[in-house]
């Protein structure tokens, strides 16, 4: 508790900013238990703005994932706060992170997850099942966003016939179907070949470029260095956050 | 700046529910069969059983009906001293004379009579066929038929000839009635004219062979006392005519004579039968259990191997209770679909042994309506714990694959 009230007095939130920030981390703390007890957040501040492409960039274990985690309320932190989209995650039930999961948030993994044996169109379509959606609208809209990541002539395929890249991509669309405030990819390039990712780091700079505010996870500094902003994290804290010049 | 307002809930509509838990089942069709088929043997082994033991009663109902329940008959019974009691040669003729009634035939059984296939076998060695005079009426009276040949008419009634019950004529290892088959009854050959089809009502006969009345008092000294009277009365008099039966028959000695209707037999029979049945539904029971229990390893193991889909699912917005209802409704499909493959196996089951038994077909529809209740109480209970584990995962953990 003390820990957030530093926070708040250390920290004043920016009020300045016309439009608020997508995301707001004062102080965030995560501890796994067990012996000793991993720090893997160990009090991180951060603020991302509406329509910003930002790389987290770290080693292994150094605690990305775990920030994913907790950006995207898959995970709460043990202390400090998280705020995002203007919610206080601290305050809400599982069921309203589910909510803002399913209309504000959306997920790239490295492992894609798409469903096997079903359409490229559906595992999109998937996208928006939790948004109480009917199934045409949510198929009309998952066939924009394919057609959006360039594989409209591949809606009716399943992802055993699809290439990497194209499966990432499928993932991305789903992502994106939700039109969510913010999107997280932890590793979208992990499993792909450079060219595959570039095509996908390529679509992430689109995307950008329409508005998305996206968050991209990556150990490789090669990708990191091709995104507007790079936040470098080690041991669970903040190392650096710099910005390159616009492309 | 705080949040004062919430994000607009998730919500999976019911027919995405039902769609989620299909795609499930899809996924694995092979492993979806196997576990649907413990619940339908289950379901399939009872709705057999109640179906069969429906049809069978059903077809003793339609004997019934056919036969009629109003057929009584009248034996001498025993005599108070312990010998056999006798009634008097004119009953039939008394019994006749009450009003409802409307047919009366009696068979007389001709003591110290055997019949044999030829003069030499021995005569001790009996082979329990009983010797009867039969009046011509008979067969009329009681319903019964002639499998082949023809019955004995007042004309052969007056000839050594003679009519064979279904029974006696396997028995005899006849199965000729042109004239050319007979038998040696009581120290004569009598000609075989008939065989007669079992007789349900008087099951007696089927073990009998029937002569003409005045060819047994003419050739074996047949002392014309009826063993059997066999009366039809209007259905409704059936108790009033029964009350009087034994004064009329042997006015002498009302006390010795009984009087029995076969129908309640008959329809006693069909109902010890309900015994076996509660026994085999209990065995259904116990394969509709070993089913709901395959059914839940099956949903166990599913939740296990799919954890990344579960984690997805979370990060895609499924509260816990979107993913407990999906892993329930699996579970529930797939015990349906096992009960519906289960009722129409049990249905095909229950019309071909109908079918082989020339027995009417019956399901009753509270049996259809059972097993699809039964299927989905037990796909809710094995899917039950399943679904609290899949529902209770951290998305993380559901997430980070290995
Ligand atoms: N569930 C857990 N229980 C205990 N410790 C954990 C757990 N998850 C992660 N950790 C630890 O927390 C630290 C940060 O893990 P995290 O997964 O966030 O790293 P990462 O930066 O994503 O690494 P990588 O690049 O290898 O994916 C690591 O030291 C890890 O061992
Ligand atoms: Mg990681």
């Amino acid at each position: 508790m003390s820990t957030r009230i530093q926070a708040a007095a250390t920290a004043p939130v920016a009020v300045a900013d016309t439009r608020d920030p997508v995301v707001l981390l004062r102080d965030v703390r995560r501890i796994y238990p067990g012996h000793p007890p991993v720090r893997a957040l160990d009090g991180v501040d951060l603020q991302i703005d509406p329509g910003e492409l930002v790389g987290i960039v770290g080693p292994s274990g150094s605690g990305k994932t775990t920030l994913l985690n907790v950006l995207g309320t898959l995970d709460r932190a043990d202390a400090g706060v998280v705020r995002v989209d203007g919610y206080d995650v601290e305050e809400l039930s599982d069921r309203q992170l589910s909510a803002m999961r399913a209309h504000r948030i959306g997920f790239v993994f490295q492992q894609f997850f798409l469903s096997p044996g079903v359409t490229a169109l559906d595992n999109v379509a998937d996208g928006l099942l939790y948004t109480g959606l009917a199934q045409r609208n949510r198929r009309a809209r998952a066939r924009r966003t394919l057609t959006r990541v360039g594989l409209a002539d591949r809606t009716h395929h399943k992802p055993h016939q699809l290439s990497g890249g194209q499966r990432q991509r499928v993932a991305v669309a789903r992502a994106l179907v939700g039109q969510p405030a913010l999107l997280l990819a932890d590793e979208p390039t992990g499993a792909l070949d450079s060219a595959s990712g570039a095509a996908v780091l390529e679509l992430l700079h689109e995307l950008r470029d329409t508005g998305t505010t996206i968050v991209v996870i990556t150990h490789d500094h090669g990708v990191a260095a091709e995104l507007p902003r790079q936040v470098h994290i080690l041991d669970g804290r903040i190392e650096s956050d710099e910005r390159t010049a616009e492309r | 700046m705080t949040a004062t307002s919430t994000p607009p809930a998730s919500r999976l509509r019911g027919r995405d529910t039902v769609r989620v838990a299909f795609s499930g089942l899809r996924a694995r069709p092979l492993r979806a069969v196997l576990s649907a088929l413990g619940i339908a043997v289950g379901i399939a082994a009872m709705v057999a059983v109640v179906g069969i033991s429906a049809s069978s009663r059903e077809q003793v109902n339609d004997q019934l009906r056919q036969l009629g329940t109003n057929l009584l008959t009248i034996t001498p019974g025993q005599q108070l001293t312990g010998g056999e009691a006798k009634l008097p040669p004119d009953s039939v003729d008394m019994v006749a004379r009450v009003g409802p009634v409307t047919a009366v035939s009696a068979i007389g059984t001709v003591d110290d009579a055997s019949v044999f296939r030829n003069q030499h076998i021995p005569e001790e060695q009996t082979n329990g066929l009983s010797v009867n005079a039969a009046r011509p009426d008979l067969l009329d009276t009681i319903s019964g038929t002639v499998a082949s040949g023809r019955w004995l008419d007042d004309a052969l009634a007056q000839f050594p000839t003679v009519v064979l019950g279904a029974d006696a004529a396997e028995r005899l290892g006849i199965n000729r009635t042109d004239g050319s088959g007979q038998v040696w009854l009581g120290g004569e050959w009598f000609t075989v004219v008939g065989i007669l089809d079992p007789v349900p009502l008087a099951p007696e006969l089927d073990s009998s062979v029937l002569i003409g009345w005045p060819v047994a008092a003419d050739l074996l000294g047949f002392d014309g006392s009826p063993t059997t009277i066999y009366e039809r009365s209007d259905e409704d008099a059936v108790d009033d005519v029964r009350a009087v039966l034994p004064a009329t028959a042997n006015p002498d000695h009302p006390e010795e004579v009984s009087v029995s209707r076969p129908s309640d037999a008959l329809a006693a029979q069909a109902a010890a039968d309900e015994t076996l049945t509660t026994l085999l539904l209990a065995l259904g029971g116990v394969a509709l259990l070993v089913g709901g229990i395959g059914v839940a390893n099956t949903m166990v193991i599913a939740v296990l191997e799919r954890r990344s889909e579960i984690g997805l699912r979370r990060a895609l917005g499924a509260t816990r209770a979107h993913v407990r209802r999906q892993f329930l409704g699996e579970s529930v499909l797939l015990a349906g679909l096992g009960g519906i493959g289960g009722a129409a196996l049990g249905g095909v089951v229950t019309a071909a042994f109908a079918q082989t038994r020339d027995w009417p077909f019956a399901l009753p529809v509270w049996v259809l309506a059972g097993a699809a209740a039964a299927t989905v109480l037990v796909g809710a209970i094995a899917g039950a714990y399943p679904a609290a584990r899949a529902a209770r995962m951290p998305p993380t953990a559901a997430l980070a694959t290995v």
